[in-house]
């Protein structure tokens, strides 16, 4: 995995196109806080939840699954349960995705392995807005620990 | 390439503040705003849903406060922290945050005496019971426990009793009960000992003492460990949604340091003692020489300690750097030091120790500690008078006790206005 604050920045940097697989349209669930997150941070966002597929959700059209969708994808966030993360993980290389990316308490070490072996970025157990506005700012105004030491302004 | 790793004196002058982002001023700037814009409509409900971070009024976060929050935590080494305008401050919240009306603590006995009050009285008055044990016991704690129990809190050193709580030994009483453990660090201060590490779960601290180090500020603060497992069906606070918060789950949105959001935003941000920017700034000041002034600090307690040891007009020592003293061990084990706490008796009693207090030269005779003066107070008339006789003494609080906060002046200054004291206390 690459969960080093080096390899994190360089993801974040890198990859501006999310599909983000369970996302929730409840405006109080996880997936939708980090997604509208990301959103305003410029990121596009990419809905898959079956449950809401044809639907909009902030604005964009949900997928029933990866491989529906005919634009390409950077980034595959995961907000499912670690068990079912594996046939995720293959849609993910399948679609040329870069980057899977499993949430906070997502932590699958199947799908991990695999997408390091197709060459791609791997992030396993945290969270894209944490570590977003860990590296980018934000984060240190709430009072959490983020680990970062620098003499460079935020960027 | 993996992080590294970066040791406490480090952490002690960087962590949480790199270069301000709008002006690249190197040292911290003193955000001193009551308020802050926003920048639609949207960003502001944003904000107020928590889905993005940002500052929206002082009393939530303040950049400059929320550099001593991250700063402590990373001393601690724990996930998150949460600042207040005193120590006092720091406890209620960490207490109010997880307690309500039919909940249960188990603290010790030997506790500062604001802490006693707190526990006995006013959370009493909010049909919060606190049954008070034996610090040296950790069996004690087991026995104490209840079904409803929500919470175990003691101090790593006793102020003044300087009782050392084996940390994680009382950390297992209270993970076999499913509650955390909240530990007062004040004494040690983060350089001398970390609790998180030793399973504890929660951190609490007057930053007036040692932290700030400098005697002019108050502060306190609250520090996560981020290990708690706050979905093991004793706290709905944490998992259902938040009636303090419009339907927020604190444990499910913010994970690691759920706890220290709710505190932030259930606590802090309703019961209001926030820290005001200047204050933290100054307690900053003095974050970034701890690691200096606490070597120091022990090493004049020390020095302090074994005069008053080897003084026929002492009755009795109690500084658990004394190799003699019946924690030694342990404090060894958990601790980098002793810190510049130590209590004392005047042969005599009680009338000899005010003469001894009355009778300093630059010895200042106040209720404060870990400041760089050396302080010296009598605890049963000052600190801990609200408590009754029992309570003084299970508080570790006998009636002719002298405490003494040792400073950094030069140690031979000190024991010589000590030997003056003594002498005029004859």
């Amino acid at each position: 995995m690459n969960n080093d604050v080096h390899a994190l920045r360089h993801i974040l940097k890198s990859y501006r196109t999310i599909a983000v697989v369970g996302l929730s349209a409840e405006w109080h669930r996880p997936s939708f806080f980090a997604a509208k997150y990301m959103q305003s941070h410029g990121y596009k966002i990419v809905p898959v939840n079956p449950r809401y597929a044809g639907h909009m959700i902030l604005g964009e059209v949900c997928y029933a699954s990866l491989l529906d969708i005919a634009h390409p994808i950077d980034m595959v966030d995961v907000f499912r349960r670690t068990e079912d993360v594996l046939p995720i993980a293959e849609q993910a290389v399948q679609i040329g995705a870069r980057c899977l990316w499993q949430q906070l308490g997502v932590n699958n070490f199947q799908a991990d392995a695999l997408v390091r072996e197709a060459n791609m970025h791997s992030v396993t157990h945290r969270c894209v807005k944490i570590e977003h506005a860990r590296l980018f700012g934000g984060l240190n105004w709430v009072g959490v620990n983020t680990g970062i030491i620098s003499a460079r302004r935020p960027a | 390439m993996s992080d590294r790793k970066f040791h406490p004196e480090t952490l002690a002058i960087h962590a949480g503040q790199i270069p301000d982002a709008a002006t690249g001023a190197r040292a911290l700037p003193i955000y001193q705003t009551s308020s802050f814009v926003f920048d639609s409509a949207e960003h502001a409900a944003s904000l107020f849903n928590l889905q993005t971070f940002g500052n929206v009024y002082s009393r939530l976060s303040n950049p400059t406060v929320a550099v001593l929050e991250e700063r402590v935590a990373a001393l601690e080494g724990g996930r998150a922290g949460v600042a207040s305008a005193s120590g006092m401050a720091a406890e209620t919240m960490a207490l109010m945050t997880i307690l309500q009306a039919g909940d249960h603590v188990v603290a010790a006995g030997a506790l500062y005496g604001g802490s006693v009050t707190m526990l006995a009285v006013s959370l009493q008055k909010f049909g919060i019971d606190t049954s008070f044990v034996d610090a040296t016991q950790p069996e004690a704690f087991a026995a104490a426990m209840r079904p409803n129990t929500r919470a175990v809190f003691a101090e790593s050193l006793g102020n003044p009793s300087m009782v050392v709580l084996d940390i994680a030994a009382v950390a297992a009483v209270a993970h076999a009960h499913g509650v955390p453990l909240i530990v007062d660090n004040t004494v040690p201060s983060p350089m001398l000992c970390n609790p998180l590490a030793m399973g504890a779960d929660v951190v609490v601290h007057s930053a007036t003492k040692y932290l700030g180090g400098h005697g002019t500020t108050l502060g306190g603060l609250v520090v996560e460990g981020g290990k708690f497992p706050w979905d093991n069906g004793k706290f709905p606070g944490m998992t259902e949604p938040s009636k303090g918060y419009h339907g927020v789950k604190f444990y499910e949105t913010f994970g690691d340091f759920g706890f220290t959001m709710r505190c932030r935003m259930e606590s802090l941000r309703v019961f209001g003692a926030a820290l005001s920017p200047m204050s933290a700034w100054q307690i900053l000041q003095g974050v970034e020489t701890l690691p200096l002034r606490m070597t120091k600090h022990c090493d004049n307690a020390l020095g302090v300690a074994q005069f008053l040891q080897n003084d026929p007009r002492v009755a009795w020592v109690n500084y658990p750097g004394l190799p003699d003293h019946p924690q030694h061990d342990l404090l060894m084990r958990q601790m980098r030091g002793a810190s510049g706490l130590l209590a004392f008796g005047v042969k005599g009693g009680l009338s000899q120790g005010v003469k001894f207090i009355e009778s300093a030269q630059f010895m200042s005779h106040l209720v404060n500690i870990g400041d760089t003066r050396t302080l010296i107070s009598h605890p049963a008339s000052t600190t801990h008078r609200q408590l009754d006789d029992a309570q003084q003494l299970a508080a570790g609080v006998p009636p002719d006790m002298v405490r003494i906060s040792v400073g950094l002046e030069n140690v031979d200054d000190i024991l010589w206005d000590i030997d003056q004291a003594l002498a005029a206390a004859q």
